[in-house]
């Protein structure tokens, strides 16, 4: 029987010869990935953890992003909660403030490897398809479940196989694609289901990868997957992973599908998610001139080099609009690190950005840049939901950061093409 | 009992703000700000047996067990959707939160129409219409009649160290 990725992968790790969607397997994931969220995870399972212990020690990665440095009282005690734990239980995986954002720790430290199952307490974990991985998001009680038991059950997932075609135009990302797509299908358009992407691949880098495979959960997919190519073997020996730690899982040929979409890329223009839903997308044009008040580069979507370097090639030598705030938000210390060494930060922050440290900062509303009643904000990141980035009153739109640089430039939602050279 | 009704795509932070996700994880804290922005009166409201009726894609978004710990313990006997997000369908089951995915149900309900949930037999009463809906597989119901998944975890963790 022709079987899919998600097919393959699971009847590996359930140790089945054939399975169907719709089917429950029992899985042993190679990671589980948890947060600032650990916290609560170790607190559920306080006496538990004293009686057996957790499953094993090179199961967990833990990083602290989401509100960092403490905000609080409340999120400074949870910090140290954590570091408690990982002392106590020897972690292996562990990454303090200020290292980066989870999912991007898990590709960069080559935690997440193709042909690998991850499972992660954040809906964002569907991200490590990027580089051919199986990954998706799980609640904190389950997390706390793994931890005792190394094991959950998932169900086979029905299969969309997305049909990548043409090449990209000047000023169109992997940004403005996945939104694209999502604005095409909608929100719950990939409900359960696991995402291949197939077709002119060559042209994505492992950034615009991560990008496209992070917003699968904003069109309610289960996982979203590149397969191994060139690209990924580069982008692996580059981060130390040599090609003989992994196996490459690709779907056969007459494997089945629920759906079959097609994209011609030389369709696809600069693209916004308005508020406040992520499939709710309009070309750049239909709404160039809005006023915005605070523009974010940065977050797990699209916070990498690559991100930045679009956003400093615009910003050269230019300063932003005198009435909009600029947040520039790393999406971790070797990426601030390599910006640096570039001069993408020095030019972003002469520009007139604010640099934030590397985690999720403003994007989830805690902290470090929340919104005012009747602000606008235009974001990289991966969620416009009403009351997203602290304010129920305020409204976020969602972009490429080639789209955010240059609308910084005007305090207006502006068209990157008529800006970049 | 009274029926909640609300539309497509009732998200994460609809349903439980993000900006209380690392300082509230108890259900005495959850319980103020639950559906805060979507709803305000819900909270002082909501009673026990109450019933949700929502559109396509409910709790889509984030992996935020609030929602779900928040629902389950002010009450709510089932929510009854066009459909569910998944990460927010596992947390239900399992904090043994009761999620029904009955379209037919949603479109049949009006303002003022009489509703009635049979969980025993899984059918769903809107005025004179019935409707029932699939059992879950034997796998879920086992982790919900175990009273969630750490009560289940718990008892696979002690038959493994009995042996």
């Amino acid at each position: 029987m022709d079987m899919t990725f998600a097919e393959k992968i699971l009847a590996k790790y359930s140790g089945l010869k054939e399975l169907t969607p719709g089917q429950i397997v029992t899985v042993k994931p190679d990671h589980l990935l948890t947060h600032d969220n650990s916290a609560a995870i170790i607190q559920k399972i306080k006496p538990d953890l004293e009686q057996y212990g957790i499953y094993s020690k090179s199961l967990p990665i833990i990083a602290l992003d989401h509100v960092i440095p403490a905000a609080s009282e409340k999120t400074a005690t949870n910090h140290k909660i954590i570091r408690d734990f990982v002392k106590k239980y020897q972690i292996e995986n562990f990454f303090d403030i200020g290292i980066g954002i989870c999912h991007q720790l898990v590709v960069e430290k080559g935690l997440a490897l193709p042909g690998k199952i991850i499972l992660g307490s954040d809906s964002h974990t569907c991200s490590y398809g990027a580089i051919g991985a199986f990954s998706s998001g799980i609640d904190r009680t389950e997390a706390a479940s793994i931890l005792l038991t190394g094991e959950t059950w998932l169900k086979v997932p029905r299969s969309i196989k997305i049909n990548l075609e043409g090449k990209l135009k000047h000023g169109v990302y992997a940004k403005d694609i996945v939104l694209h797509i999502i604005g095409n299908i909608s929100s719950s358009g990939a409900d359960y289901c696991s995402i291949e992407h197939h077709g002119d691949l060559d042209q994505f880098s492992v950034d615009d990868r991560f990008t496209i495979a992070n917003m699968g959960v904003e069109m309610g997919a289960k996982n979203s997957v590149f397969f191994v190519d060139d690209t990924t073997k580069k982008y692996l020996n580059l981060i130390g992973v040599s090609n003989s730690s992994y196996e490459s899982i690709y779907p056969d040929l007459n494997a089945v599908y629920d759906k079959k979409l097609n994209y011609d890329l030389s369709d696809v223009v600069p693209v916004v998610a308005c508020p406040h839903t992520v499939d709710n997308v309009k070309p750049v044009s239909d709404i160039a001139g809005l006023e915005i008040q605070q523009c974010l580069i940065g977050t797990c979507t699209n916070g990498r080099f690559s991100d930045l370097k679009v956003a400093a090639d615009i910003l050269k030598d230019k300063k932003i609009n005198k009435n909009v705030r600029l947040l520039i938000l790393p999406a971790s210390k070797d990426v601030l690190q390599n910006a640096l060494k570039a001069g993408i930060i020095e030019t972003l922050v002469k520009a007139g950005g604010t640099l934030l440290p590397p985690g999720c900062g403003p994007c989830l509303g805690a902290h470090q840049g929340v919104l005012a009643p009747g602000e606008k904000c235009l974001s990289t990141s991966n969620r416009n939901f009403k009351g997203r980035m602290g304010c129920k009153d305020a409204e976020i739109y969602l972009a490429s950061p080639a789209t955010v640089a240059a609308s910084s430039l005007y305090g207006k939602i502006t068209d990157p093409r008529g800006v970049m050279k | 009992m009274k029926v909640w009704k609300y539309g497509d795509n009732i998200d994460t932070d609809m349903l439980f703000p993000g900006k209380y996700v690392y300082t509230c994880s108890k259900a005495e804290e959850i319980i103020p700000h639950l559906l805060e922005d979507l709803d305000p009166l819900f909270s002082k409201n909501v009673n026990e047996g109450d019933v949700i009726f929502a559109g396509k894609n409910f709790g889509c978004g984030s992996s935020r067990e609030q929602p779900v710990i928040g629902l389950k313990s002010v009450g709510i006997k089932a929510v009854v959707a066009v459909s569910f997000a998944r990460i927010f369908y596992r947390s239900a089951i399992n904090q043994g939160l009761i999620l029904i995915e009955c379209p037919d149900a949603v479109e049949a309900y009006a303002d003022g129409i009489d509703v009635k949930v049979d969980l025993e037999n899984g059918k769903i009463s809107v005025g004179y219409k019935n409707f029932s809906y699939p059992k879950l597989p034997k796998e879920i119901l086992e982790i919900r009649n175990a009273g969630g998944l750490l009560e289940y975890t718990r008892s696979k963790l002690k038959n493994k160290y009995k042996e």
